[in-house]
């Protein structure tokens, strides 16, 4: 994928204004978790979210999540223009509840990941990822 | 003179929080766990009036997810082209009925080559890159067209080229009838341009270890050629990313493929020697 | 279906009976994200790899739902159980329609 300088400043000025107003969960975030949950109560563990607490570019953010017992896992980018970002679903030979991936984030923000276990339960982790863009060197 | 320079570099600095230790790291690279890699090795000895006595690879100046990319062939996303370039390899083109393959086998006949360009050509009596020589296989020897110097065909054969170098040494010849070019790169590499009035030195050489903006400055060595960039997520080509680095000074830029990034592409070079060669390497 | 698309997999040769062993999955593909626009201004239509899926003799290890804040050429990493000897599949679906398919066998023993 390539960025224009336009995209880029976007992106940058993007990370500038979500760096000093409070993160706030849109309305799409709110709408993809309630689809997700059921509108249900997220325990705060059984589920692991590794992002870097710094990524060198938005364009390609390693992460990886890992919630033992889940036959799904979420992950949503609360500041991207659409949240979405992948859903896995454990099948009968899965050797772990666990999946990484590289993902896009258009400026600092909060990645989110949802577990649904086994037993109907749900557990979330939340983790701030701040994206540098860096303005030099073509 | 070198303070002038300094100062117009000091305030691109400055405009920029420092956000972290900006030292080189002491990490180690290996490539698939069995691939030593010299990332930081003596600076060869036309460098020293420069005050670098340790020259270093790109790779010491990303973050560690960043670094962890090119630690095995199957997370470098450059290595995608690699395959796509056996394909190129091996496919029949142009009038005379070839492929590379017709003529130079397997692509590890290619081992060393990566190593020591650009490199004169005594037929030709021209400094040739490996681009300048794949487009003379090309169009004379296949009669086939020519790639586009820095597209993605002509990055993803280099890549292949590389991959077949990679852990030997950088060791490109700056004497004998190379020297003119070697004199005019290095003069080039030292010119300030544009607005900002910067050099390569004044960021590559003066201020490496520094933080420019977000960015964290490294010496601009070209033994990871070509890189995969997370900015672009493609192969990028020397000669593009010179000009990329020239257009951040606001300097009007050279054009991929030109007598001028020839020459400033054999001096930059040789600034590497003694490092292994990295490519494909991953970049921010 | 969109140019240059390429799979590429890491599964071991073999394994134990039972065993997990690691799974590494990359595709070339833009992912064109949908919210890009070109020089003229016009927005570039979506077009990403929407799921991926895997497989060993015919029982499902993972099914994942790509959105387009997935990078460029996507890359999974995931564990799976190889009971038996047998083949693992995986298929990648595009908005274009088109499918993307590969196939490694592993050995028991
Ligand atoms: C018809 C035969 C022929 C074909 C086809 C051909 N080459 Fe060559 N290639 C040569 C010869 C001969 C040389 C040595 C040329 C010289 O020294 O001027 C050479 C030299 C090279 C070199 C420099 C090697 C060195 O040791 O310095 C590279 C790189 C190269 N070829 C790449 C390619 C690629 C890539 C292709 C396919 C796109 C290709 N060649 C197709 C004949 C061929
Ligand atoms: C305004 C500062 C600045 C100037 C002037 C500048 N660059 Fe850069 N260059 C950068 C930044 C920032 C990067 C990206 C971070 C890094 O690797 O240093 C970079 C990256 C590079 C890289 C990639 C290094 C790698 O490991 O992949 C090369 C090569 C390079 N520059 C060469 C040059 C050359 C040659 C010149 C002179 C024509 C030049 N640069 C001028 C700032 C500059």
């Amino acid at each position: 994928m390539e960025f224009t300088r336009r995209d880029t400043l976007a992106m940058g000025l993007g990370a500038a204004v979500l760096s000093m107003v409070p993160f706030r969960a849109s309305a799409a975030v709110d709408a993809a978790v309630e689809a997700f949950t059921g509108g249900a109560d997220m325990a705060a563990t059984g589920i692991e979210l590794t992002a870097p607490e710094i990524a060198e570019n938005g364009n390609t953010v390693p992460i990886a999540v890992n919630a033992p017992g889940a036959t799904a896992i979420m992950v949503l980018a609360a500041g991207n223009p659409t949240p979405g970002v992948v859903t896995f679903k454990f099948g009968p030979l899965a050797g772990s509840q666990s999946a990484s991936t590289r993902i896009r984030l258009a400026g600092t923000q909060d990645v989110v990941a949802i577990a649904k276990m086994a037993d109907g339960s749900f557990a979330r982790a939340a983790s701030t990822v701040k994206v540098t863009i860096g303005g030099c060197g073509g | 003179m070198k303070f002038k320079a300094l100062t117009a570099a000091a305030a691109l600095l400055i405009a920029m929080p420092v956000m972290s230790l900006a030292e080189p790291d002491d990490d180690h690279l290996v490539i698939n766990g069995d691939l030593e890699i010299v990332t930081k090795t003596a600076a060869p000895a036309h460098m020293e009036e420069t005050g670098i006595d340790t020259i270093m690879s790109g790779w010491h100046f990303r973050a560690d997810e960043t670094q962890q990319l090119e630690m095995d062939d199957f997370d470098n996303p450059g290595m995608i082209f690699v395959d796509q370039a056996i394909d190129s390899w091996n496919a029949v083109e142009g009038s005379a009925g070839k492929s590379c393959a017709s003529c130079h086998d397997d692509p590890s006949s290619m081992e060393g080559v990566r190593a020591v360009y650009p490199k004169w050509n005594e037929a030709a009596g021209e400094v040739r890159t490996i681009a300048m020589q794949v487009n003379d296989c090309r169009t004379t020897r296949m009669g086939a067209e020519a790639w586009k110097y820095d597209g993605g065909d002509m990055a993803s054969m280099e890549a292949l080229i590389s991959v077949q170098s990679r852990g030997m040494p950088v060791n490109v010849a700056i004497d004998g009838p190379v020297k003119a070019v070697w004199d005019q790169g290095k003069e080039l590499y030292y010119t300030r341009t544009g607005q900002l009035d910067l050099s390569c030195a004044s960021c590559h050489e003066q201020n490496y270890g520094n933080m420019i903006r977000a960015d964290h400055l490294s010496q601009g060595q070209i033994n990871g050629f070509p890189t995969y960039r997370l900015k672009n997520a493609k192969l990028n080509t020397v000669h593009a990313r010179f000009k990329g680095c020239i257009r951040d000074t606001r300097a009007e830029t050279y054009k991929p493929g030109s007598d001028e990034f020839v020459a400033l592409e054999l001096y930059v070079a040789s600034r590497g020697n003694g490092l292994s060669v990295e490519g494909p390497s991953v970049r921010n | 279906m969109a140019s240059g698309v390429k799979p590429r997999v890491k599964v071991p040769k073999s394994a134990e009976a039972g065993e997990v062993v690691t799974i590494k999955t990359l595709i070339s593909h833009k992912m064109e994200s949908g919210q890009r626009k070109d020089k003229d201004g016009n927005v570039i239509p979506r077009s990403i790899i929407n799921r991926f899926t895997c497989d060993f003799n015919g029982q499902n290890v993972v099914d994942v739902e790509l959105f387009s804040a997935i990078s460029t050429n996507p890359y999974f990493e995931f564990e799976a159980t190889i009971p038996e000897a047998g083949d693992m599949k995986f298929t990648w679906y595009d908005d274009d329609g088109s499918v993307y398919e590969e196939s490694k066998s592993i050995k028991v023993g």
